[in-house]
């Protein structure tokens, strides 16, 4: 295999922090992101992407957060909700659409129909782009910068690589619990038998996520209010120098509510060639919730464990 | 309103026909449409038999043509396209950017619809098919409460399809990754969600077990009925509760909302279940005939009939049905 030294090559891919999904309190988005500030990340998404119950932050607050990750160095990124649902999530989806001075990551159609043909726009990783026509239509109405879709993989990446249009950049989800389902039902309130209208906003009692087991206590998805993500955290530290290849631009860490710094200087590290592969994959283990899995990048379920950030865990149970 | 019911082979669709389907669609035999099941859909014979037969009775054919092509498969989905077209088909129900792209300017006078996988919410979303591909229908996923879809339904450009009946998706459409999480394929990808060879079925003794992939859908005591472990559809534990975390084995059943359906505007009632059998398709159609034609005479004293109620009850998963999101407290 072609292993070469990140520093090797000029391409260096920037890192992203991704919005975050779950329901933290103001303050600790604040001080969250204060510490986002000082961090290596160069792009920080921000905004409210699964609930639009949740409002501890006010439009004006992530603006102004907004302001202080810009005037640290970052590029920030306004992110729209991904499950339009009431008139009213249209109406604040389109007012992020229309703000002029952020660029804006659409995750879903309704958003990129705003922004298509007047301004550039980013799409994140529920925005269906799965072939090259696709990546072209969306290209010419705009799009500046597409994340690939999680279930997809480096192959497919390739593929679409070929065809890439002028001027746009790739962003993959490299580490995280992926964001897999959404829904109209919000499972952390049917979990506390509360109605989703009085919820009583129990997200906030789980900073990342609601575990769900299999009857066998196996840790297999985490319920996030109407969002369902896997319990494994996606890891795809171990291939950096293929990013490096592929020309990946940009590689999106999604937030958690402990190490997330730590992730970042993990990725930041390894590609300034600063720790081996084996270095970072192992520092990471300690940063992971409940196991990892990179099964989509290389073309399998997306829980298994393929390539190096391999846990050793042993999933496979005998079907006879 | 129009009643649009599944074929997923000739026989379906004739029972579709014979008992008052307005229109049917089915799918070819591979992964382009999102029921790819082992031994369903048409091969160019049959479609041609099953469109010959709808169109001598004055009922359209809709092609499903509704998946995700990659790079490596987007020959077949052109195919598709391209057949579909040349067999005089009615209406493309396509979901991806690309293949709409493709199907509105290799066939710019073939009708579009957007697939319930296209995964649109709301009119702008909508629009954005309409103003790029020129749509003319729309299939609302199954996530919007009643009030939700009188407002998408008023600011849409193009009529809406709502589903009436039929197996239940939880999630919405397009965007469900869950099964590929567990087995490498989703309806996106692949055309089905926990498809069947990731199945197995274990009797142990603590009683008759699930799997998919090997993660444990369900577990049945003795003398229960088991059902297929579609992966949502399962028991799980949360919070030190075992109990269906996400959905019960349920179907939609929207027959008592059948007259706001209506006041709405909405265009046609799409009933599920192309992978069920000829008897199913007969059954619910016959009853959704009924009651649609009772709906349109008389709308203000429109209540479904007990019996109608006991029909679809038995073809339903888990034998119970529910109103899904359209009903909130169900959300």
């Amino acid at each position: 295999m072609n292993r070469k030294n990140p520093q090797s090559n000029t391409f260096r891919p920037r890192l992203s922090l991704g919005p975050i999904l779950y329901y933290w309190p103001a303050d600790v988005v604040f001080r969250f992101y204060e510490c986002i500030a000082q961090s290596q990340v160069d792009i920080v998404y921000l905004g409210e992407t699964v609930c639009s119950k949740r409002r501890a932050l006010k439009p004006d607050a992530w603006l102004q957060l907004a302001e202080m990750l810009v005037q640290a160095g970052k590029q920030v990124v306004l992110s729209t909700m991904t499950l339009l649902e009431a008139s009213s999530e249209v109406s604040a989806m389109r007012k992020i659409c229309s703000n002029d001075q952020y660029l804006v990551e659409a995750n879903d159609m309704a958003a990129v129909q705003m922004m298509s043909g007047k301004r550039h726009f980013v799409t994140g990783p529920a925005v269906n782009i799965y072939n090259s026509r696709t990546l072209s239509v969306l290209a010419a109405s705009g799009l500046k910068r597409w994340t690939l879709p999680v279930e997809l993989s480096n192959q497919t990446l390739v593929s679409l690589h070929q065809d890439r249009p002028d001027g746009v950049e790739t962003e993959v989800f490299v580490f995280g619990r992926l964001p897999l389902a959404y829904s109209a039902r919000c499972f952390t309130a049917r979990a506390h038998n509360l109605p989703k209208d009085d919820c009583q906003f129990r997200c906030l009692d789980y900073p990342d996520g609601l575990m769900l087991r299999t009857r066998e206590d196996e840790s297999f998805l985490v319920l996030n209010g109407i969002q369902t993500q896997s319990a494994r955290t996606q890891n795809l530290i171990g291939e950096i120098d293929t990013f490096i290849d592929f020309q990946v631009d940009v590689l999106r860490i999604s937030p958690q509510s402990k190490f997330t710094e730590q992730v970042i200087d993990t990725f930041h590290a390894r590609i300034t060639g600063d720790i081996t592969s084996d270095d970072a994959a192992n520092r990471l283990k300690k940063y992971t919730l409940s196991g990892e899995c990179d099964g989509y990048w290389h073309g399998q379920p997306g829980m298994e464990v393929v390539g190096s950030c391999a846990t050793g865990k042993d999933n496979a149970r005998d079907c006879a | 309103m129009q009643l649009v019911c599944p074929a997923g082979n000739l026989p379906s669709l004739k029972a579709a026909v014979e008992n008052g389907a307005n229109a049917v669609y089915m799918g070819f035999r591979d992964d382009t449409n999102a029921r790819h099941f082992a031994g369903l859909n048409f091969d160019d014979r049959r479609a041609q038999q099953g469109i010959r037969y709808a169109h001598d009775r004055g009922v359209k054919v809709f092609a499903a043509i509704n998946t995700y092509p990659q790079p490596s498969g987007w020959s077949r989905w052109q195919n598709s396209v391209d057949h579909a077209a040349d067999l005089g088909i009615d209406a493309l129900i396509l979901a991806d950017i690309g293949v709409m792209d493709y199907a509105c300017s290799r066939w710019p006078d073939l009708r579009l619809h957007l697939s319930v996988q296209g995964s649109a919410t709301s009119a702008e979303a909508i629009r954005y098919y309409h103003d790029n591909f020129g749509i003319q229908r729309v299939v609302l996923p199954r996530v919007l409460s009643l009030k939700q879809v009188r407002q998408v339904a008023q600011g849409s450009p193009v009529p809406v399809e709502v589903f009436g009946f039929g197996s239940l998706c939880v999630m919405v459409e397009g965007r469900c990754l869950l099964s590929s999480y567990v087995t490498g394929r989703s309806p996106n990808t692949f055309g089905a969600c926990s498809p069947a060879d990731s199945v197995c079925w274990n009797e142990t003794p603590s009683g008759l077990e699930t799997r998919l992939n090997n993660v444990l859908i369900e577990r049945y005591a003795q003398g229960q009925t088991a059902g297929y472990p579609t992966l949502c559809k399962g028991r799980f534990n949360v919070g030190g509760h075992t109990y269906y975390a996400i959905e019960e084995p349920t179907s939609l059943n929207t027959l008592d909302l059948l007259p706001e359906l209506q006041s709405v505007g909405v265009a046609a009632i799409k009933i599920e279940g192309r992978q069920r059998s000829p008897a199913y398709v007969a059954q619910v159609t016959k009853v959704w005939r009924a009651a649609i034609d009772r709906c349109r005479q008389s709308p203000d004293g429109f209540k479904p009939e007990s019996s109608w109620m006991k029909e679809l009850e038995k073809v339903s998963e888990g034998s119970q049905t529910t109103l899904g999101a359209y009903h909130r407290p169900w959300q």
